[in-house]
């Protein structure tokens, strides 16, 4: 026996395809794929200009790095039959994954849909360490980091290991997805050390309607993040999209009164943040928990996070966009909750409110022990890396902007003064070339 | 009483500011230029366009001083904006003919850094 819809959808195998389950999990794995673009929006909003592509490439290139990644070799390391510790190798290179069904989907459909929360995943971790870390080491980083945090977590959890075997309940990832970003955002940032204007001059959002935006859209695909995690279009799915629909909306509420007390207004960017904490902190919970519930615990969960960002702020650990305090607390408190709220007549799983205060317990080993390997793993990783080549820009290209250095393109130019180059090498006629004094030659 | 005006690295503004307010030279106008010092040309590409970029973004600054305070914000500025890389800027230093505040109506030096402290 499992303890887990997710293994129980995929284990009790009903040896045939259910068209309904198949058609809502095509759609799911779409809105899951989207939110890795929308949290570029998230995170490209809130850094300044110069770096907002670079910003917003960290995102993009997990869609390819680690998507491919997951197909040669991850999925199988967290979904293929192994130990308790990891998966096999049985489905490396997609070999088995088919049009059978896995659950009463086809199994290739979910490699795809749960491809998409390795990207997201991993790309999470990026707002830890923007407007410096160089581009080619961040790619590096997380594929190894998908590689040796995200699969075994992901196999320990939901692909038959040994936390769900324990009896953890993470409906869709607080644990698997947002614990293991959270502290390995805290590690990374604390290993690269801070941005060169950190905590000397204010460092601002450049654009406020991407975060906004981003949070929007995030939220839109959060349907399919929680809704899609029943793995099927039953009543799991209705309860887990119910509760997305209504935790960040107590959240955002409970933000917006956090903010007008402590500042005199309630701010855009702490209402976008206040709507993905309460994302976040229902994820592992979705499932399992009553509507009401889920009021309550999104309107908990704007609490600790509000004041893990206030406090961060006042240190000089540089994790820029706060994704400790949004993912690392608002999957911990989640995480915990989940173990209070479940309910047997929602999720088939009793909390300490309906009297089985053992699953609060289970819930803290999930807990601990996740941001115990996030956290170790993603020192050694980045320490690694360090060894073999340096993971930030020099100071001078951080000043210049990332956008420019590690992209060689800018996202707002007028284009003035900028000349056109030939694919012969040379210039084109009636270029302004011959006003701008040849290189070097003036100081 | 001079004029000066320095054309700076946009990520070095904060760092000039820093130090005239450091020296207590007060006012001044920021806008951002576009310019040329010199540096080498920045290869950019979108899709199948390759450019050189001929101009960097600067910010130019604007400062109005009494003759005591030239030699003050004209360091503070050298200082404070150097890398030590080509297209660190210019400080030119201009006379003025005459210089005039709004406000009061005063007028020259009197109208420029250093100003008597205003009571609120």
């Amino acid at each position: 026996m499992t303890f887990h819809p997710l293994l129980a959808a995929v284990q009790d195998a009903v040896p045939a395809l259910v068209p309904a389950d198949t058609a809502w999990m095509l759609v799911a794995t779409a809105l899951v794929l989207l939110m890795t673009p929308a949290l570029a929006f998230f995170y490209g909003g809130l850094v300044r200009s110069k770096n907002s592509l670079n910003t917003m490439m960290m995102s993009f290139v997990a869609l390819g790095a680690v998507g491919i990644l997951w197909a040669l070799v991850a999925y199988s390391l967290a979904f293929a039959d192994g130990s308790a510790l990891l998966g096999g190798f049985d489905h490396a290179l997609l070999r088995g994954v088919d049009v059978n069904p896995k659950g009463t989907i086809p199994h290739v459909l979910f490699m795809a849909y749960q491809g998409t929360f390795a990207i997201i995943t991993a790309a999470l971790i990026s707002g830890a360490v923007v407007e410096r870390m160089r581009f080619g080491p961040y790619v590096a980083f997380i594929v190894l980091w998908t590689l040796v945090v995200y699969a075994p977590v992901a196999h320990w959890v939901w692909g038959g290991g040994w936390l769900g075997k324990l009896g953890v309940l993470d409906f869709a990832g607080g644990t698997v997805v947002h614990i293991n970003a959270g502290v390995s955002a805290l590690v990374a940032a604390a290993v690269l050390g801070g941005r060169k204007d950190y905590a000397r001059q204010a460092i601002l959002p450049h654009n406020v309607p991407f975060v906004l935006l981003g949070a929007g859209l995030l939220w839109f695909g959060w349907f399919g993040f929680n809704g899609g995690s029943a793995l099927a279009a039953n009543a799991s799915a209705a309860t887990a999209f119910v509760n997305t629909f209504l935790a960040p909306m107590a959240t955002l509420l409970v933000w917006a009164l956090m903010d007008s007390m402590r500042t005199g207004h309630v701010t855009a960017v702490g209402g976008a943040t206040g709507i993905v904490v309460g994302l976040v902190a229902v994820t592992p919970a979705a499932g399992f928990i009553s509507p009401t519930s889920a009021i309550a615990l999104g309107a908990i969960a704007a609490v600790p996070s509000y004041f893990a960002i206030v406090l961060r702020s006042r240190t000089r650990l540089d994790d820029s966009l706060d994704v400790f305090a949004g993912h690392g607390v608002g999957g911990v408190v989640g995480a915990l909750l989940t173990g209070v709220f479940a309910e047997k007549a929602w999720g088939g799983f009793d909390g300490l409110l309906a009297g089985n205060a053992a699953q609060l317990g289970v819930q803290a080993v999930g807990v601990g022990v996740s941001l115990l390997y996030a956290g170790v793993m993603t020192f050694g990783i980045l320490k690694l890396l360090g060894a073999v080549v340096p993971l930030r820009a020099a100071t001078r290209v951080e000043g210049l902007g990332m956008d420019i250095s590690q992209h060689g393109e800018e996202a707002y130019t007028s284009g003035e003064g900028s000349i056109l180059v030939l694919s012969d090498g040379g210039t084109a006629p009636g270029a302004v070339a011959p006003v701008l004094a040849p290189q070097g030659a003036a100081n | 009483m001079k004029l000066i005006i320095a054309v700076i690295r946009p990520d070095k503004l904060n760092d000039v500011l820093e130090a005239l307010y450091r020296s207590e030279v007060r006012g001044l106008t920021v806008s951002r230029v576009m310019g040329h010092g010199g540096e080498t040309e920045r290869v950019e590409n979108y899709r199948g366009t390759t450019v050189k970029m001929g101009l960097q973004e600067k910010v130019r600054l604007e400062i109005g001083v009494s003759e005591s305070f030239v030699d003050i914000t004209v360091r503070a500025i050298v200082r404070s904006a150097r890398t030590g890389e080509v297209g660190d800027g210019k400080v030119f230093v201009l006379d003025v003919g005459q210089v005039h505040r709004i406000r009061s109506g005063e007028r020259d030096e009197a109208a420029v850094t250093p100003a008597l402290p205003v009571e609120a």
